[in-house]
């Protein structure tokens, strides 16, 4: 078996693989860092992101405020200091990229242009017109490329992390363009592979986030944090899952309801006014609008459509000029795949499955519990998103945690002894699994496609917006037989060249890792706050469950659930208000 | 030891295990005739050449008024040979099709900026137009006078 | 019931075959469906070995360009109702002027190659700290270089180019407007640096302005008159390096 070897390895190629694949390199050019990514790193999913990076940039505005917006919108889940290192290295980071070539929008003095975003009271967002994500993704790579350390493998897909002396010494990896199988030694291993979003059957993500890294971690022993919180974006098409971002609300859309009616005033998120009022009506938090979707489709007033039942969108009030200087791509996003024009139309939109909270645990420089496993991004739990994350705060939270990530990586990796051949027998092992499962494995009766389809509805019934005990239950039951079904797989394509649907098979027995994880999570806790809606345990309890959820799965696949307490440092918990109440509860909490 | 699937075991030209050889399509000398849009291009392209027979024949015309009435006068017979007509409607139409492409591309050579601004292609070209419609107009007046 | 609409693919295995050969599927037509739901229903209900390139389906990750009957498009972007009502077939090929690795999969490591080349980065003779904050850039000169940093490296300008099909060397539309897209942004140094590589035979001046690359482009990137514009600076510059031999800034 072939093998190669190098100090750092990236698992994921997007905001955070590559932030911390320069800051390593910045740190110590003489390290040997490489970049593993099943796609091209451009292709990565943070190059759709659309609304804007959240950094305090202007005088009028301060650190305590971003991290107590951060915190209360994160229903006090968030651990405390690591928020305040993160809105302290937003700003730097930004400016980083800034100089790196990035974008973004400006005033008409040359100065970074800011922009209102749901859930922050103040004007901090950092955006390139409506496609920040990209713009970022496309300056890291492109910068990327002028570090001589960094060796990329691209369209390689990882299938297990090589562990041995208690330790991770690497990967093992397919080149999906020849289907060779290969041990990838480092000394350490940042995952930074994105977010779970296609466990669920609605969602923004793109098909590549099938929770990759979460489900290697969790099969070589580290725990998952947090995986009860998952994100509703509450705009996003029906049928594609499009999302629509927020900064159409932020720039003054309604949402209405069958009536036509702006229908979150009647779930105290403020009054309804001609022009956006900062983190009230439709610029509350996400996971509060898409409640109140929710309880609409309950009391029988949303639209119903082929593609589900959905709400309208109305930017028409707007104009045609605002629309294509700032929304151009809201627009063109409406027209080509749905063949609306939101300057003349009503658009339908639904919750959608957007962000991770939860992910692989980790302290605040991107350590795991597991010694050399690292992890940054979406991918990761440190926490600063809590039960909820406030629209804008991902970007910054690749870069910055990418950043911290890569240099402890650079710093661990300088401390270790090579990794020890000892674990080519594990890939080797690993190589004759992927035969016998799958490549030579002949009789299997089921595919691929219908264990996902229903998996993604098990989740979406059990562990969806709002939860109770007893559908989480029948999903776990449901998840279990179709672990058991898995087993059964049978692939139509036995080729070494390009196996997409070996790789397909492969990223389901992730996610069904992961959906377990998220079922269990939401079992386990037993109350509601933030994105994790108990019907049966409505209230939040703070003396019990002030804390994170950790995930362990053993060797025979048995989960056990724990508890950490949340690190509270200046903000003891208070009430998640909106609207009028919010400016004067603001003003009480920070001290 | 690699465990190999069934099918790889046929050997096939392109390909050696882990090593595949991948599939070059090659570009046929004809590429241009299958397209409208390649056509295009080389018909654009070829009516330079009836650009330079113009030329040369404007050439031929100042050499005959240079060397006297008789010498014009023997040019214009050439002119009127049924072949040389031909010759010239076709590059009049080249001449043409070569004016109106190379209008319409040059403002994608050469943005003009205003204000922040730029101005649409559309506006760069018109002038373009206008002077050559003017131009010949005078042109026309000059010689039918 | 929905129409239905029939898709004859290319497809081909180097293990198997020494050249494609074309398969054709039955699927249904729905209103929203594009070519990529098409591709996505027969991979997972008739043939799973079907190979294709995909992600995000909103045309921003760039991954799934293909040849659609004979033209470059994104397959997230094509809707089969606009085939369906002309009676069509839709023939599906992988993007043109790549080497094949499987079915509807390009290789696409030269073209990452000839991205580094231009040194598509900001390159500055001098970096001051980051305390001194953002360097000032007015909407004005964001707009100068905007269109062409919006290029998401789909490859389509590549296979609607003849010159890339005919001279695989020449570094191509997508490429060299990225090497342009830095050389406009004010920030940026560099260009002096850029032209010296790119102003020769396998660069700017292998393009003859055939302008199919604009017109494929799905991001409106105008890769042609980035060229274009690259080649009036580059004389440009040339000519002042003998009327300014001591040589001028940027």
């Amino acid at each position: 078996m072939e093998a190669s070897a190098h100090d750092i390895l990236l698992v994921g190629g997007g905001g955070a693989g590559l932030r911390a694949a320069i800051a390593a390199a910045e740190v110590n050019p003489k390290l040997s860092i490489a970049v593993i990514s099943k796609v091209y790193p451009m292709r990565s999913h943070t190059v759709s992101a659309e609304g804007g990076a959240a950094g305090v940039a202007k005088p009028d505005d301060s650190l305590d405020e971003h991290a107590y917006d951060t915190i209360s919108g994160g229903d006090w889940l968030s651990d405390q200091d690591a928020v305040e290192a993160f809105v302290r290295e937003a700003p730097l980071e930004l400016l980083q990229l800034e100089r790196w070539g990035c974008p973004w929008n400006r005033e008409p003095d040359g100065h970074i242009a800011v922009r209102a975003f749901g859930g922050m009271k103040k004007k901090r967002t950092w955006f390139a017109a409506d496609k920040t994500g990209f713009h970022m993704l496309h300056t890291l790579f492109q910068t990327s490329l002028k570090f001589d350390p960094i060796t990329r493998y691209d369209e390689w897909f990882v299938t297990r992390l090589l562990v041995d002396e208690g330790r991770v010494q690497g990967v093992v990896a397919i080149q999906l363009m020849s289907g060779k199988i290969q041990a990838i030694m480092a000394k350490a291993v940042i995952l930074c592979t994105g977010g779970c979003g296609r466990v669920f059957p609605f969602t923004t993500n793109a098909a590549i986030k099938n929770g990759d890294g979460m489900a290697l971690a969790l099969r070589a022993g580290a725990p998952l944090k947090d995986m009860d919180f998952v994100q509703y974006h509450p705009t996003g098409l029906p049928f594609t899952g499009i999302l629509i971002t927020e900064a159409a609300r932020a720039e003054g859309g309604y949402m209405l309801n069958k009536d036509g009616y702006r229908y979150l005033q009647d779930y105290n998120l403020g009054k309804p006014e001609p022009t956006p009022v900062l983190r009230s009506m439709e610029l509350g938090p996400r996971d509060r609008l898409s409640q109140a979707f929710v309880k609409e489709f309950q009391k029988g007033r949303t639209i119903e459509t082929p593609h589900g039942h959905v709400v309208h969108l109305d930017l028409r009030h707007l104009g045609e000029k605002l629309i294509n200087a700032r929304l151009p791509f809201v627009r063109e996003l409406c027209l080509k795949y749905q063949n609306i024009d939101p300057v003349k139309e009503l658009v339908p939109v639904r919750p959608v499955v957007h962000y991770m909270m939860g992910g692989v645990s980790t302290d605040i420089n991107g350590a795991t519990p597991l010694a050399g496993l690292f992890a940054a991004g979406e991918v990761a739990c440190v926490s600063i998103n809590g039960a909820n994350r406030l629209g804008s705060n991902s970007l910054p939270e690749c870069l910055v945690f990418g950043a911290r990530a890569g240099k402890a990586a650079a710093e661990f990796s300088s401390l270790q002894k090579p990794a020890n051949g000892a674990v080519l027998a594990q890939a080797l092992d690993e190589e004759t699994r992927l035969g016998s499962r799958f490549l030579n494995k002949t009789g299997g009766k089921e595919r691929i496609a219908t264990i996902r389809t229903e998996m993604q509805t098990t989740l979406e019934d059990s562990a969806g917006i709002y939860r109770d005990g007893a559908a989480l239950i029948d999903g776990s039951a449901k998840l279990n037989e179709l672990q058991e079904r898995y087993k059964d797989i049978n692939l139509d394509d036995r080729s070494r060249t390009f196996n997409t649907e070996l790789e397909s098979a492969l990223e389901l027995g992730y996610m069904l890792d992961v959906a377990e994880s998220i079922v269990q999570s939401a079992l386990h806790r037993k109350e509601s706050r933030g994105a994790h809606q108990r019907t049966d345990y409505p209230a939040r309890d703070d003396e019990r469950y002030l804390a994170h959820s950790l995930i362990y799965r053993d060797a025979e696949g048995t989960s056990r659930v724990e508890y950490l307490p949340v690190r509270i440092t200046r903000w003891p918990p208070g009430e998640r208000v909106y609207g009028q109440q919010s400016s004067e509860q603001g003003h009480a909490k920070t001290p | 030891m690699p465990t190999r699937n069934l099918e790889s075991t046929k050997a096939a030209p392109n390909y050696t295990p882990f090593h595949p050889r991948w599939y070059r399509p090659h570009v046929s000398v004809y590429w241009w005739l299958g397209e409208w849009h390649y056509l295009k291009f080389i018909l654009r392209e070829l009516s330079s050449v009836f650009v330079g027979v113009v030329v040369i024949e404007a050439l031929m015309l100042i050499q005959a008024l240079r060397d006297g009435p008789e010498a014009y006068a023997h040019f214009l017979q050439g002119m009127q040979n049924p072949l040389v007509l031909v010759l010239n409607i076709i590059s009049f139409f080249f001449v043409v099709f070569h004016t109106i492409t190379w209008f319409n591309l040059a403002p994608s050579a050469m943005p003009v900026r205003l204000r922040g601004k730029r101005v649409p292609d559309v506006l760069v070209a018109a002038p373009s137009y206008v002077a050559w419609i003017v131009v010949s107009a005078f042109v026309s007046w000059l010689i039918l006078q | 019931m929905a129409d239905k609409i029939t898709l004859e693919i290319a497809r081909y295995s180097p293990e198997r075959d020494d050249k494609p050969h074309y398969e054709s599927y039955e699927v249904p037509v729905y209103k929203e469906w594009v070519v990529l739901d098409a591709l996505n229903h027969i991979k997972d209900t008739v043939d799973g070995s079907l190979t294709y390139r995909w992600s995000c389906r909103m045309g921003i990750c760039g991954s799934c360009g293909m040849m659609v009957n004979g033209e470059p498009k994104l397959t997230c972007a094509t809707f089969l109702s606009s085939y369906a009502r002309d009676g069509k077939k839709i023939r599906l090929e992988p993007l043109r002027y790549f080497p094949v690795v499987r079915d509807l999969v390009t290789e696409l490591n030269d073209f990452l190659s000839k991205l580094k080349k231009v040194k598509p980065w900001l390159i500055r003779k001098d970096e001051p700290p980051l305390s001194q904050g953002e360097f000032l850039q007015t909407p004005g000169q964001v707009d100068r270089y905007k269109q062409f940093s919006m290029c998401i490296n789909c490859t389509l300008c590549y296979a609607a180019c003849p010159v890339v099909g005919l001279e695989p060397i020449f570094v191509g539309p997508a490429a060299l407007a990225l090497a342009q897209r830095y050389n406009l942004d004010s920030r940026d140094q560099g260009a002096q640096e850029r032209t010296a590589m790119l102003a020769h035979p396998d660069g700017i001046w292998g393009c003859t302005f055939v302008g199919e690359c604009t017109r494929v482009c799905p991001k409106h990137v105008d890769p042609a008159g980035a060229i274009q514009q690259y080649k009036l600076a580059a004389v440009v510059s040339w000519l002042k390096s003998f009327v300014l031999p001591r040589g001028q800034d940027k």
